[in-house]
Order: structure tokens, then sequence, then C-alpha cells
């Protein structure tokens, strides 16, 4: 299963197509030679149990490279919401696409580019931080990211800058996507005090199927606040994986919001690192599956310092036969005293073929912490479903509301009103199949 | 336009309406009454369609069709309203749409035109007055962080939206000060229409100082044990229940 990509990558640096500086060439190698002893992991892997990734090692996609674009301007009008001021950094089947992006629209001291471009024109953007703020060790994903990477945004935000405008970067795979894998590598690196927000999107233009193996670096610097929303509505016969690694320093605070409804095959993994005293993380997320759909969310949060605070609410609503698996981990340091964590993962069942496995997994070592944690499969409440259907609302329409209300409240926890709304419409066009807000 | 026929009822094994009968004509208010556990409450979702309780024998016949055999929804797109005793929560769902999904829904199965968002705001301002509600409540979500005097008005206000042929208000008193209370009756009775009916399920008489009943029926062990007019309320407020209902034991 991984001949191939080891063949690809000998094939990639005996061609010498790369001109790289001889730390990422490190970087590569490291990555391809994890990937090579890791292999793909198997469900006897604790972090992959519930998770078959067969599909993905049996298909061994080929790298997409060069840029394949033809997509029109219009095409992505359907995933861009909020205002005509946000600036734009578009990726067609991985590679960057200049024409699409509006990078020139990001506030005064903001940089938004691509890899690629950072590499070649300004290293010192990318080498301090590139492979080291994320690790491939014992992860095969991040390892094969790691030797094969091609493309992505490169953010960085300077120290005291506050930007109420969100940066969307879109991933956007068509037809020519099929059968490949784009190895997308992202960098955010938010300086001391500063606060912005960057909302990731993987959208698909048809349904083709496709990889997409993405990791996202991130480093909140001192008394920073980053937002950082990914929204995942890949074709429903693409494969997703991607692993967002944040770093945070003193008094930072990380807020992300995973909406996942696309894929047959999807792997989030949020990772944060609450590395300084004072920092925090906000972890919330909304999965919707389908079908015959899989979709996987792994969080960890490291408590490595005292008075750090975490929160965290995911929801999961799986019909059909679709499958959904939530593991929390929570790892509290001896020496992270006055921890306060929280962490929710409630899911609703509508079928009686949908699968959920959910795991809190919270190691204490500190003893003046306070932890909660609580998970929850349920069904429709009866009572309410009746009360609906007494006041003359039909069982569908009924059912299809209780399922939206489901799913509201954490929603709100949106802070951006334009993103808080589009993914507000999108759920209640899910189930409601109107967009007439509630 | 409602007769009941000897209607029985039970939840999981236990039985708990044995034989009810009643005709309720338009225009009429009954009250029915009774101590805790007499069947009153049962009647009342039996009525609406609850799928909690089970029909086990007699019928209901609602303006010539057989109530029984239609869902919830279409009972209540036919006109029937059931105030519940203890209204539920829904979070995430704001009042306003849930009312106008089931005003919409009653519309629609009538064969009239859905309004919209707008419209429907506009109608509702004279509804919001009849039970001094601020139009603030239809934006919060349905019943929830509101007071039992506010769950109340809630039901009674989606009753004025709804304008049901005959409306079931299930132990609608219970738990309300009196200028609550007062709130409530004058709604029900705004409501009123020689074409429409109320029943009134309640354990107290004090609610028919202000809902004045044509029958009062007294339910005990899940049978109608006595009926008159107004005046056995009184009766029933001076010496309880004790000298209507024999105990349990003495049925078998």
């Amino acid at each position: 299963m991984t001949a191939p990509y080891i063949a690809d990558f000998t094939t990639l640096s005996n061609n010498g197509v790369r001109a790289e500086p001889e730390w990422l060439r490190d970087t590569r190698r490291t990555g391809i030679e994890r990937f090579a002893a890791l292999g793909f992991p198997t469900p006897r892997n604790e972090d992959w149990h519930f998770t078959s990734v067969a599909p993905i090692a049996e298909a061994s996609f080929s790298q997409l490279r060069g840029a394949s674009g033809q997509v029109a301007k219009g095409a992505l009008a359907p995933f861009q919401f909020g205002e005509s001021d946000w600036p734009l950094m578009v990726f067609v089947n991985g590679k960057f696409d200049a024409s699409l992006s509006t990078p020139e629209l990001v506030a005064k001291g903001i940089r938004a580019l691509d890899l690629s471009t950072a590499l070649r024109d300004e290293p010192t953007l990318v080498e301090p931080w590139l492979g080291k703020l994320s690790t491939s060790e014992d992860r095969s994903f991040s390892a094969l990211n790691a030797a094969f990477m091609s493309d992505g945004v490169v953010v960085h935000i300077a120290p005291y800058i506050e930007s109420a405008v969100p940066l969307h970067v879109i991933f956007v795979s068509d037809a020519n996507a099929a059968k490949g894998v784009a190895h997308v590598r992202n960098l955010i690196v938010a300086g001391h005090h500063s606060k912005a927000t960057v909302i990731e999107s993987y959208v698909s233009l048809g349904d083709s199927g496709y990889f997409t193996n993405a990791v996202t670096e991130v480093q909140v610097e001192q008394g920073a606040t980053l937002t950082h929303y990914k929204i995942q509505r890949e074709s429903q016969r693409a494969f997703h994986v991607h692993t967002i690694d944040a770093q945070q320093a003193r008094d930072s605070h990380y807020v992300s919001f995973s909406f996942a409804t696309g894929a047959a095959l999807s792997r989030t993994n949020i990772y944060t690192n609450l590395n300084g005293e004072g920092s925090g993380a906000t972890l919330n997320g909304l999965y919707m599956a389908d079908d015959e759909q899989h979709v996987d969310h792994q969080t960890n949060i490291v408590h490595s310092q005292p008075n750090c605070f975490s929160r965290e609410i995911y929801k999961g609503i799986l019909s059909g036969a679709a499958h959904g698996v939530f593991n929390g981990k929570v790892y509290v340091y001896p020496i992270a005293q006055k921890t306060d964590g929280k962490q929710t993962n409630n899911n609703l069942l509508l079928s009686d073929r949908a699968r959920i496995d959910t795991k809190p997994q919270l190691e204490i070592y500190a003893d003046d912490v306070r932890c909660t944690h609580g998970a929850t499969v349920g069904r429709l409440d009866e009572m309410a479903l009746f009360y609906m259907k007494s006041r003359g609302v039909s069982t569908d329409a009924a059912t299809k509301l209780l399922t939206y209300a489901f799913a509201a409240d954490v929603l709100e926890t949106i802070e951006v009103p334009a993103v808080r709304t589009e993914l507000e419409r999108a759920t209640l066009e899910r189930f409601t199949g109107s967009s007439v807000a509630l | 336009m409602l007769e009941i026929k000897d209607l029985h009822a039970k939840v999981g094994d236990r039985d708990i309406l044995r034989g009810i009968s009643l005709d309720v004509a338009p225009g009429e208010v009954h009250a029915i009454m009774g101590p805790n556990g007499s069947g009153k409450s049962t009647l009342a979702q039996v009525l609406a369609g609850n799928p909690a309780y089970e029909v086990t024998g007699g019928s209901v016949t609602y303006q010539g069709i057989d109530l029984l055999a239609l869902q919830p929804e279409e009972r209540a797109q036919q006109g029937v309203f059931l105030a519940f005793q203890y209204p539920i929560e829904i979070p995430g769902v704001s009042n306003a749409y849930f009312l106008r999904s089931a005003f919409n829904s009653i519309r629609a199965a009538r064969g009239q035109e859905e309004v919209d968002p707008l419209e429907f705001l506009d109608y509702m301002e004279k509804k919001l007055e009849l039970v001094d509600m601020d139009v603030e409540m239809l934006s919060r979500s349905v019943n929830m962080g509101f007071s039992g005097g506010e769950k109340k008005r809630n039901e009674i206000l989606q009753m004025a939206v709804l304008e049901p042929k005959i409306a079931l208000l299930d132990e609608t008193d219970s738990g309300l000060d009196i200028d609550a209370l007062r709130i409530v009756a004058n709604g029900v009775n705004a409501l009123k229409r020689p074409d429409n009916a109320t029943i009134v399920v309640t354990h107290y008489q004090r609610l028919l100082n202000y809902i004045v009943p044509d029958y009062v029926h007294v339910l005990a062990h899940g049978k109608i044990v006595k009926s008159g007019d107004k005046s056995l309320a009184l009766e029933l407020e001076a010496k309880g229940y004790d000298w209507l209902v024999e105990p349990q034991g003495a049925l078998a």
C-alpha cells in the first residue's frame, strides 16, 4: 500500500524537480521514512479503532501536480458567503489559483500568500515554523503530507493587528481531481496580541473521487486570539484527512469550529497545545452524515501550563447508514493546576442503521483541576414531536425542524455573523429544504 | 360536533379511561373535573392523539368523522386544539417560526395560501395583545426559560393563532396566580364563538369563575360519575370529591 508513494517520492527526488532548501528536503525525507515505517493506520491503532482507511490505502491516489484549473469565478459562488471585501485565497485541485484569489484585500499588517511563492520568494515567513508546529511522528497521514506537501496558504498576522474581516481560503476540487491526492499544507502565524479570523473551506464541483490530505500548522502568540473555522463540504465520493496542529502561547485564545457534511470518509484531527499560562481553547463542531458516509473527529487538548481553559461542544446528526466517530482527548500535565476543562459531545441518530462511536478520553495528572465531560446519543424527543404535530405540523416537517433545532445551539457559538448565517442556512436547507431563518 | 361513546384507553398495562361518553355541541363549554388520577388529562391527550395512550374501545366522532383514525396533525388541521398542562420546551426553534409553521400547515390543509413572515407578524400583533404578551417572546425558543404563567399564555396564544373549532384546555389553571389566570381566561373567552366549543379540564372550581361552563362532568376512575350545570362545580368546591367517588376497591 505504501510502495507507490515511496516510488513516487524517489522519482521526485531523482528528477531534482525541487530546487528546495536543505531544511525542507530534510522534512520531506523524514516524512517519507516515517510513512514507510508506519504504513497506513489500521484499526489496531487505538486512534483509528473506529475508522478504517483501507479505501484510501487501496486506492493509491497519484499526486495532483500542476494547475488543472478550469474553475470559473462564478462556479465558486455557492461556497462564498459574507461580504465582497473578504479576501479570498483559492486553490484548485491543490494548486494556488491567483486569478480567483484576492490576497490584496487583506487588512494592513496581514500577509496571505501561497506556500510555493513563500518558499521561493520569502522563505523567512516559512522556515521557522513549517514542520515544527506539527509533528509527523506516529502519524501516517501527516508524515505522507510532509513528504509531498505541495501548496497551501501561508498567513501571517502582525503583532497588535486586529481585523474583523475574515480571510477565506477555499480548496476546490473539480472533475480533474479524480483519482488524485492533494497534500495541502497551511501555515497560520498569529502575532502577539493580534486578533483575526481564517476560514478554510474544502469543497467540490461535481462528484469525483479524490483524496485531500491536509495539514494546517498554527501558532497563536502571546495574547492573540485566532478564530479558525473549517468547513468540509467535499464531494460525496471524496476522502478527506486533515490535521490541525495549534501551538498556543501565554494568554492566547484559539477558537475553532469544524463543520463537516461532505466526503465518503473524512477524518479531522484538531490538536492544540496550551503551552502558555492563561491560554484557552474553544473547539466546537457539527457533523452531519447520511447514506454510507463516515465522519470522524479527533480532538486533543494538551494542558501543559496552569490556569488554562478549554471548552468543547461537538454535535453530530447521523442518518441512513452513516457512521460517526468522536474522540475527545484532554491531557492535563501535573504542573497544569487550575485547569478548567469542559467537553460535551451530543449525537442524534435518525435511523436504526446509523451509528456513532463517541469516546471522551481525559488523562489528568494535576490534582487541583475542574474537568468535566459528557456524551449523549439519542433520538428525537417523542413528546416534542407530538407537541408540534398537535399544532398541525406534519410528522415530516416536525422531524426536520427538531433535527435542525438539535444543531442550532452549537451553530449559535459561531461569532462571525456571515459564517453563522451560512452554516445555519446550509443546515436548515439540509433538514427542511427551505432556507427561511427560524 | 363531538360525540364520545364508551371510550376506553390505557397507557402501558394500566386502564385509565373505562367507558366515557360525552356529547359536545357547537357553542358549548364543558368542564371536566375530578380528583388526581381520575383520567381527566388522559381524556384530553387521547382526543389530541398522543401516541403514548392506546385506545382499547369505544369511538369518537368529530363533525361526522372518526377522530381516532386521524393522525395528531390531521386532528389539528381539522380544528382540534389541546392546550398542554405541561407545555413542551423546544430549544433551537423560535416561537415565531413554530407558530408560523403551525399556522401555515393548517392553512395548507384548508386549501388556503401560506403567509410570509412579515404578513404573519402583522397577524400576530392582535393575538399577542389578547394574552398580554410582548413581541419579544416570539423570538425566543419555544417555551424555553418561560415562567409557568408565560407557558400557559403561550398555549392560549397558539390557540388564538390556530382558531380551533374545539379547544381542550388541560389544567390550564394549574400553577397560575390570579392575574395570570384572568389573562388566560379572558383569552379563552375572547376566542369563544357560536360555532366552536371548549372542554376545560380542571381540578379546581376557581377557573370556572372566569370560564363559565354550560355543563360540568365529574370523572372518577376513568368514568363520568356525575354531570350537571355550573352549580355542580360550586357544590364540588364546598363538598370536595369524596361524596361522589367510591374507593377504588369498591369497583372491583
